[in-house]
């Protein structure tokens, strides 16, 4: 094995080892909500004409779901070996910054996609949902899981206490998943919200993903890849430079 | 030969505040080699920056003849370092451990050497156990293997031996021992002065970032030339011309003497004799490696 694919494997084995906590335990919390939301909501929204609410939920939440854990995952990685020291064991090898950043960023992309997987499947159980497009669903879970997980690579390397970790989680990440359009689409928000959400560029990630379910959403699918594939790209050029730099992990 | 490692006017500050100040040493392959010197001096900012765990401010490093930072992937592979604080991943078993820190360095087919690592510190009843579970000597002796997967040339050891029981601690040195026999240069540091006098035949002593020693361990004892007499005497009452060369009162009523040479000892006698005083039991000893370390770093 290489090296890079040594890092890839160890952490893809760390959250793997642990999957009732990183996969399971995410796929339950999209589940309730499902439930709950759909259950309260579904006699008194429609969102696209001809879409059940329960349906138009479950892309929304798989997204939601690929997104936090992608995130996640590479953030608490790195956190805990930085809190713990034992980074020094990534820091020693001869591993360059690109192999560092693409194992932990495909490692956190792959736990996001299999939570999003999960999801999915599990709500097939309960509501029927179509996939006509599966092509722009899979593009955008893609690049969405992909800035992410680049997100939490720059926030596991900045933080540095649990407690900056969670601030950036609960305080931007959470926030700007919720006002996204996972529950409802951003039309039925006053002008002002709906003009915020277009600076999101999570809105983009989940409404191109919906597009692959329901072949409609808010924008065109190919307007929200752009933008979600841009971002990817110019976020993990921005990390690329910050551990080239040794920024927070070569003093 | 190309010396093991090559450090050249190294600098680090920390804002401000300078841990390293142009400091220049050479470890030739093979050398057994101390550094030295008290909390704070430098040691692991220099050893961090020669694993390339931080860097320098200024100057160069080189291990085995590839700078740390242009040419880091031939300098990191010929380096094993072993870090002072007790560090494990929580997720894997020790023989995970090393599998996966061989993988780091893209070494295949590499069972056999880890076996034998397992087995050469003492890890084979615990080779499945999860790190987690191990003592603190336990995980030491993993952290030891994991510097060793890649069959490094150059190891460095970030005090050891901190913390750890007498019988693991010989255990180690005489593994490091063999490996140093085996060709592989080793780069100590230690507290313990005396494991630094008996196992390295170069020392180099740090103080507040800059070297203020740096010989053989046998020059370093040399230079220091006088001796140290314990005496004890009866009457208990040391003339007072003596006073000054007192450096200690030992338990049971013995007296420390520093003398500057072997020669003193024989005016010493006719003082003595000239009090009064009888000697009851008298020792004659060579300075050791911790004198020799207080000395210098009182000097400078």
């Amino acid at each position: 094995m290489t090296g890079f694919s040594t890092l890839f494997y160890k952490e893809w084995l760390r959250f793997w080892k642990v999957k009732v906590q990183t996969i399971l335990a995410p796929v339950l919390t999209a589940l309730l909500y499902l439930l709950v939301f759909a259950h309260t909501l579904r006699s008194h929204v429609e969102v696209y004409p001809g879409v059940e609410y329960t349906a138009f939920l479950v892309p929304g939440l798989a997204m939601m779901a690929v997104l936090q854990n992608a995130f996640a995952n590479s953030s608490s990685s790195l956190m805990q070996s930085k809190m713990t020291g034992n980074i020094v064991f990534v820091l020693l090898p001869p591993l360059s910054h690109r192999e560092f950043f693409v194992a932990y960023l495909l490692a956190a992309m792959a736990r996001g996609l299999v939570v999003g997987v999960g999801v999915f499947v599990a709500a097939m159980a309960f509501v029927d949902v179509p996939l006509p497009h599966p092509g722009w669903a899979l593009a955008h879970a893609i690049a969405a899981s992909g800035f992410m997980a680049a997100l939490g690579v720059i926030a596991g390397i900045q933080s540095e206490k649990i407690d900056q970790l969670a601030a950036f989680q609960n305080f931007i990440i959470l926030p700007l998943t919720f006002l996204s359009g996972v529950f409802y689409s951003i039309h039925s928000l006053p002008p002002f919200w709906q003009t915020f959400s277009h600076f999101n560029p999570i809105f983009y990630m989940i409404d191109g993903f919906r597009y692959g379910f329901f072949g409609q959403a808010d924008v065109s699918p190919w307007l929200s890849l752009t933008i979600v594939t841009s971002s990817f790209i110019g976020l993990s050029l921005l990390t690329l430079s910050l551990i080239r730099s040794g920024y927070k992990l070569r003093h | 030969m190309t010396p093991a490692i090559q450090v050249d006017r190294v600098s680090k500050s920390f804002g401000g505040v300078t841990a390293l100040d142009r400091v220049s040493l050479e470890v030739e392959q093979g050398e057994f080699f101390g550094l030295l010197g008290p909390n704070g001096a430098g040691k692991t900012t220099l050893i961090s920056i020669i694993a390339g765990l931080t860097r320098a401010s200024g100057g160069t490093a080189r291990v085995m003849g590839h700078d740390v930072v242009k040419d880091y992937r031939a300098a990191r592979r010929a380096l094993g370092v072993v870090p002072q604080e007790l560090v494990f991943d929580p997720f894997f078993t020790v023989r995970e451990a090393l599998r996966i820190q061989s993988g780091y360095y893209g070494i295949r087919d590499n069972e056999a050497w880890i076996e034998e690592v397992i087995e050469h510190l003492d890890l084979t009843s615990k080779a499945d156990t999860n790190m987690r579970a191990l003592s603190g000597g336990m995980k030491r002796r993993v952290l030891v293997g994991q510097a060793l997967v890649h069959k490094p040339p150059v190891i460095v050891l970030d005090e050891p031996t901190a913390g750890v029981d007498v019988e693991l601690r010989q255990a180690l040195w005489r593994f490091i021992r063999r490996l140093n026999r085996d060709g592989h240069t080793i780069v100590l540091t230690t507290h313990y002065l005396e494991e630094a006098e008996a196992l390295c035949g170069r020392i180099a002593m740090l103080k507040q970032g800059a070297i203020v020693a740096l010989d053989t361990t046998r020059n370093l004892l040399d230079r220091h030339s006088g001796c140290y007499v314990v005496l004890r005497i009866e009457p208990d009452r040391l003339p007072d011309s003596l006073a000054a060369h007192v450096t200690e009162r030992l338990e049971g009523g013995a007296y420390r003497l520093a003398l500057k040479n072997y020669d003193e000892v024989e005016s010493l006698m006719a003082t003595l004799r000239a009090a009064g005083v009888k000697v009851q039991e008298m020792e004659v000893m060579q300075p050791d490696l911790e004198e020799v370390f207080v000395q210098i770093m009182n000097k400078n």
